[in-house]
Protein backbone atom coordinates (compact mmCIF):
# COMPACT_ATOMS: atom_id res chain seq x y z
CA UNK A 1 0.00 0.00 0.00
CA UNK A 2 0.97 3.76 -0.68
CA UNK A 3 1.79 5.48 2.14
CA UNK A 4 0.66 9.20 3.06
CA UNK A 5 3.90 10.38 2.79
CA UNK A 6 4.45 9.36 -0.81
CA UNK A 7 1.51 11.60 -1.65
CA UNK A 8 2.81 14.50 0.06
CA UNK A 9 6.24 14.14 -1.40
CA UNK A 10 4.39 14.16 -4.90
CA UNK A 11 2.38 17.68 -3.67
CA UNK A 12 5.66 18.83 -2.72
CA UNK A 13 7.73 18.41 -5.79
CA UNK A 14 5.04 20.11 -7.92
CA UNK A 15 4.14 22.96 -5.53
CA UNK A 16 8.25 23.34 -5.64
CA UNK A 17 8.09 22.92 -9.59
CA UNK A 18 5.14 26.09 -9.96
CA UNK A 19 6.92 27.69 -7.66
CA UNK A 20 10.24 27.57 -9.79
CA UNK A 21 7.57 28.50 -12.98
CA UNK A 22 5.82 31.44 -11.50
CA UNK A 23 9.24 32.79 -10.32
CA UNK A 24 11.47 32.09 -13.07
CA UNK A 25 9.48 32.60 -16.38
CA UNK A 26 8.20 35.55 -16.82
CA UNK A 27 5.02 34.82 -19.73
CA UNK A 28 2.39 35.86 -17.99
CA UNK A 29 0.46 32.86 -19.11
CA UNK A 30 3.17 30.53 -18.15
CA UNK A 31 3.06 32.31 -14.95
CA UNK A 32 -0.75 31.74 -14.33
CA UNK A 33 -0.60 27.82 -14.96
CA UNK A 34 2.40 27.95 -12.33
CA UNK A 35 -0.66 29.02 -10.42
CA UNK A 36 -2.77 26.46 -11.82
CA UNK A 37 -0.24 23.76 -10.77
CA UNK A 38 0.70 25.05 -7.16
CA UNK A 39 -2.88 25.30 -6.81
CA UNK A 40 -2.81 21.49 -7.25
CA UNK A 41 -0.60 20.71 -5.11
CA UNK A 42 -2.61 21.83 -2.62
CA UNK A 43 -5.81 20.03 -3.56
CA UNK A 44 -3.50 16.65 -3.77
CA UNK A 45 -2.21 17.04 0.26
CA UNK A 46 -5.85 18.10 1.23
CA UNK A 47 -7.56 14.88 -0.70
CA UNK A 48 -4.90 13.00 0.81
CA UNK A 49 -5.12 14.08 4.27
CA UNK A 50 -9.23 13.22 3.67
CA UNK A 51 -7.85 9.62 2.50
CA UNK A 52 -6.14 9.23 6.54
CA UNK A 53 -8.94 11.21 8.32
CA UNK A 54 -12.19 10.02 7.04
CA UNK A 55 -14.68 10.79 9.57
CA UNK A 56 -16.11 13.24 7.46
CA UNK A 57 -15.22 14.86 4.08
CA UNK A 58 -13.36 18.19 4.89
CA UNK A 59 -10.22 17.53 3.18
CA UNK A 60 -12.82 16.94 -0.15
CA UNK A 61 -15.10 19.46 -0.28
CA UNK A 62 -12.16 21.85 0.78
CA UNK A 63 -10.05 21.22 -2.42
CA UNK A 64 -13.37 21.50 -4.23
CA UNK A 65 -13.96 25.31 -3.22
CA UNK A 66 -9.73 25.26 -4.23
CA UNK A 67 -10.77 24.12 -7.66
CA UNK A 68 -13.57 26.39 -7.96
CA UNK A 69 -12.09 29.44 -6.88
CA UNK A 70 -9.03 28.38 -9.49
CA UNK A 71 -11.20 28.66 -12.33
CA UNK A 72 -12.68 31.87 -11.15
CA UNK A 73 -9.14 33.15 -10.97
CA UNK A 74 -8.50 31.52 -14.69
CA UNK A 75 -10.77 33.50 -16.10
CA UNK A 76 -10.48 36.69 -14.29
CA UNK A 77 -6.24 36.42 -14.86
CA UNK A 78 -6.56 35.51 -18.22
CA UNK A 79 -8.80 38.75 -19.10
CA UNK A 80 -6.10 40.73 -17.22
CA UNK A 81 -4.04 39.08 -19.55
CA UNK A 82 -5.80 40.57 -22.68
CA UNK A 83 -6.09 43.66 -21.31
CA UNK A 84 -2.21 43.55 -20.94
CA UNK A 85 -1.88 42.12 -24.37
CA UNK A 86 -4.25 44.90 -25.50
CA UNK A 87 -2.43 47.98 -24.26
CA UNK A 88 0.76 46.96 -24.68
CA UNK A 89 1.02 43.97 -27.27
CA UNK A 90 3.06 41.88 -24.91
CA UNK A 91 2.28 39.41 -22.15
CA UNK A 92 5.63 39.86 -20.22
CA UNK A 93 5.11 40.48 -16.65
CA UNK A 94 8.07 42.85 -16.94
CA UNK A 95 6.55 44.51 -19.14
CA UNK A 96 3.73 45.32 -17.14
CA UNK A 97 4.99 48.74 -16.04
CA UNK A 98 1.95 50.95 -16.37
CA UNK A 99 2.12 52.50 -12.49
CA UNK A 100 5.74 53.06 -12.66
CA UNK A 101 6.65 56.67 -12.40
CA UNK B 1 -9.97 0.36 -5.41
CA UNK B 2 -7.30 -1.27 -6.39
CA UNK B 3 -6.55 -4.40 -4.56
CA UNK B 4 -3.12 -5.66 -5.86
CA UNK B 5 -0.28 -4.04 -4.12
CA UNK B 6 2.09 -3.86 -6.83
CA UNK B 7 -0.40 -2.75 -9.17
CA UNK B 8 -1.39 0.02 -6.59
CA UNK B 9 2.20 0.93 -6.63
CA UNK B 10 3.22 1.16 -10.04
CA UNK B 11 -0.54 2.89 -10.71
CA UNK B 12 0.85 5.48 -8.13
CA UNK B 13 4.19 5.75 -9.84
CA UNK B 14 2.49 6.22 -13.07
CA UNK B 15 -0.02 8.78 -11.82
CA UNK B 16 2.87 10.45 -9.85
CA UNK B 17 5.68 10.45 -13.34
CA UNK B 18 2.62 11.87 -15.15
CA UNK B 19 1.93 14.76 -12.69
CA UNK B 20 5.39 15.64 -12.53
CA UNK B 21 6.45 15.27 -16.15
CA UNK B 22 3.32 17.23 -16.65
CA UNK B 23 4.72 19.82 -14.28
CA UNK B 24 8.22 20.22 -15.75
CA UNK B 25 6.75 20.77 -19.15
CA UNK B 26 4.36 23.35 -18.13
CA UNK B 27 7.33 25.37 -16.42
CA UNK B 28 9.90 24.91 -18.82
CA UNK B 29 8.37 24.71 -22.46
CA UNK B 30 8.99 27.72 -24.65
CA UNK B 31 5.99 27.84 -26.53
CA UNK B 32 3.52 27.95 -24.61
CA UNK B 33 0.65 25.95 -25.95
CA UNK B 34 3.06 23.33 -25.28
CA UNK B 35 2.67 24.29 -21.49
CA UNK B 36 -0.89 24.30 -21.70
CA UNK B 37 -0.40 20.38 -22.48
CA UNK B 38 1.72 20.12 -19.90
CA UNK B 39 -0.66 20.98 -17.20
CA UNK B 40 -3.20 19.11 -18.90
CA UNK B 41 -1.18 16.01 -18.36
CA UNK B 42 -0.08 16.99 -14.60
CA UNK B 43 -3.89 17.53 -14.27
CA UNK B 44 -4.56 14.26 -15.71
CA UNK B 45 -1.75 12.35 -13.61
CA UNK B 46 -3.42 14.40 -9.75
CA UNK B 47 -6.84 13.08 -11.04
CA UNK B 48 -5.42 9.57 -11.01
CA UNK B 49 -4.45 10.24 -7.72
CA UNK B 50 -7.32 11.27 -6.98
CA UNK B 51 -9.07 8.30 -7.86
CA UNK B 52 -6.69 5.74 -5.81
CA UNK B 53 -7.56 8.13 -2.80
CA UNK B 54 -10.93 7.30 -2.59
CA UNK B 55 -12.35 10.96 -4.24
CA UNK B 56 -14.40 9.89 -7.04
CA UNK B 57 -16.30 12.89 -7.34
CA UNK B 58 -13.38 15.16 -6.96
CA UNK B 59 -11.38 13.66 -10.21
CA UNK B 60 -14.83 13.61 -11.90
CA UNK B 61 -14.60 17.68 -11.49
CA UNK B 62 -10.58 17.70 -11.86
CA UNK B 63 -11.36 16.50 -15.50
CA UNK B 64 -14.47 18.31 -15.99
CA UNK B 65 -13.20 21.61 -14.43
CA UNK B 66 -9.39 21.81 -15.13
CA UNK B 67 -8.80 19.85 -18.78
CA UNK B 68 -12.31 20.43 -20.07
CA UNK B 69 -12.53 24.36 -19.43
CA UNK B 70 -9.46 25.97 -17.91
CA UNK B 71 -6.99 24.11 -19.89
CA UNK B 72 -9.15 25.04 -22.83
CA UNK B 73 -9.43 28.88 -21.22
CA UNK B 74 -6.18 28.98 -21.60
CA UNK B 75 -5.50 27.57 -25.22
CA UNK B 76 -8.00 30.15 -26.00
CA UNK B 77 -6.14 32.84 -25.27
CA UNK B 78 -3.30 31.80 -26.70
CA UNK B 79 -4.50 31.39 -29.95
CA UNK B 80 -6.05 34.79 -29.76
CA UNK B 81 -2.69 36.57 -28.57
CA UNK B 82 -1.13 34.62 -31.64
CA UNK B 83 2.65 34.34 -31.98
CA UNK B 84 2.86 36.98 -29.76
CA UNK B 85 2.03 34.84 -26.88
CA UNK B 86 5.94 33.03 -26.84
CA UNK B 87 7.25 36.26 -27.03
CA UNK B 88 11.53 35.98 -28.00
CA UNK B 89 13.75 35.29 -25.30
CA UNK B 90 14.64 38.57 -23.16
CA UNK B 91 17.66 38.24 -21.06
CA UNK B 92 17.13 42.09 -19.36
CA UNK B 93 15.63 40.54 -15.72
CA UNK B 94 17.78 37.53 -16.46
CA UNK B 95 19.59 37.84 -12.96
CA UNK B 96 17.15 38.54 -10.58
CA UNK B 97 15.37 35.26 -12.09
CA UNK B 98 18.11 33.08 -11.76
CA UNK B 99 18.89 34.06 -8.09
CA UNK B 100 15.22 33.97 -7.55
CA UNK B 101 15.16 30.11 -8.83
CA UNK B 102 18.22 29.24 -7.19
CA UNK B 103 16.67 30.55 -3.96
CA UNK B 104 13.36 28.52 -4.67
CA UNK B 105 15.17 25.17 -5.47
CA UNK B 106 17.32 25.40 -2.33
CA UNK B 107 14.41 26.76 0.00
CA UNK B 108 12.24 23.57 -1.74
CA UNK B 109 15.66 21.43 -0.95
CA UNK B 110 16.24 22.54 2.74
CA UNK B 111 12.15 22.13 3.39
CA UNK B 112 12.60 18.72 1.32
CA UNK B 113 14.86 17.16 4.06
CA UNK B 114 13.81 19.00 6.83
CA UNK B 115 10.49 16.90 6.24
CA UNK B 116 11.26 13.51 5.15
CA UNK B 117 13.30 13.61 8.66
CA UNK B 118 10.19 14.60 10.44
CA UNK B 119 7.40 12.54 8.34
CA UNK B 120 7.40 8.65 9.11
CA UNK B 121 5.57 6.39 7.25
CA UNK B 122 1.87 6.21 7.84
CA UNK B 123 -0.23 3.32 5.77
CA UNK B 124 -3.48 4.37 4.95
CA UNK B 125 -6.58 2.61 7.39
CA UNK B 126 -8.63 0.98 5.41
CA UNK B 127 -11.23 3.05 3.61
CA UNK B 128 -14.46 3.89 5.17
CA UNK B 129 -17.16 2.74 2.88
CA UNK B 130 -18.69 5.78 2.04
CA UNK B 131 -15.58 7.48 1.78
CA UNK B 132 -16.01 9.11 -1.55
CA UNK B 133 -18.83 8.20 -2.04
CA UNK B 134 -21.04 10.86 -4.77
CA UNK B 135 -23.87 10.90 -2.35
CA UNK B 136 -21.76 10.97 0.91
CA UNK B 137 -19.59 14.05 -0.24
CA UNK B 138 -23.12 15.30 -2.05
CA UNK B 139 -24.80 15.56 1.76
CA UNK B 140 -21.90 17.50 3.46
CA UNK B 141 -21.74 19.61 0.26
CA UNK B 142 -25.42 20.61 0.88
CA UNK B 143 -25.38 20.37 4.84
CA UNK B 144 -22.17 21.76 6.17
CA UNK B 145 -21.18 23.53 3.46
CA UNK B 146 -23.82 24.93 2.38
CA UNK B 147 -23.11 28.93 2.75
CA UNK B 148 -19.53 28.50 1.18
CA UNK B 149 -21.57 26.94 -1.43
CA UNK B 150 -23.85 29.93 -2.45
CA UNK B 151 -20.84 32.04 -1.88
CA UNK B 152 -19.20 30.43 -4.81
CA UNK B 153 -22.01 30.82 -6.98
CA UNK B 154 -21.89 34.72 -6.21
CA UNK B 155 -18.25 34.44 -6.59
CA UNK B 156 -18.69 33.41 -10.25
CA UNK B 157 -20.86 35.48 -11.12
CA UNK B 158 -19.01 38.67 -9.91
CA UNK B 159 -15.73 36.55 -12.09
CA UNK B 160 -17.71 36.33 -15.13
CA UNK B 161 -18.70 40.15 -15.16
CA UNK B 162 -15.08 41.28 -14.03
CA UNK B 163 -13.45 39.26 -16.71
CA UNK B 164 -15.91 40.32 -19.72
CA UNK B 165 -15.67 44.09 -18.24
CA UNK B 166 -12.00 43.56 -17.91
CA UNK B 167 -11.27 41.71 -21.41
CA UNK B 168 -13.17 44.59 -23.17
CA UNK B 169 -11.34 46.85 -22.76
CA UNK B 170 -12.62 50.56 -22.66
CA UNK B 171 -15.83 51.26 -23.98
CA UNK B 172 -15.54 53.75 -27.00
CA UNK B 173 -12.03 53.40 -28.32
CA UNK B 174 -12.88 49.61 -28.46
CA UNK B 175 -14.50 49.71 -31.00
CA UNK B 176 -11.39 51.33 -33.12
CA UNK B 177 -8.63 48.61 -31.06
CA UNK B 178 -10.87 45.73 -31.93
CA UNK B 179 -10.73 46.41 -35.80
CA UNK B 180 -7.56 47.35 -35.47
CA UNK B 181 -7.05 43.96 -33.75
CA UNK B 182 -8.82 41.87 -36.41
CA UNK B 183 -6.48 43.76 -39.35
CA UNK B 184 -3.26 42.68 -37.03
CA UNK B 185 -4.38 39.21 -36.69
CA UNK B 186 -5.46 38.36 -40.54
CA UNK B 187 -1.98 39.95 -41.78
Amino acid sequence: MIPLEHYLYVAGALFAIGTLGFVVRRNLLVQLMSLELLLNAVNLTLVAFNRQHQDDHTGQLFAFFVIAVAAAEAAVGLAIVLALYRLRRSVRSDEATLLKN
Amino acid sequence: MIADASWGAAYFWACAFAAIAGALITVAARNPIRSAMGLLVAILGIAGHYLALHAQFLAAIQLIVYAGAVVILFVFVIMLIGADASPARDTRSLAPRVLAGVGTVYFALLVGRRLHGALGTHPFRTPHPELGNIGAVGRELYTRALVPFELVTALFIVAVVAAIAVASGPRKPAAAASDDDDKGGAA
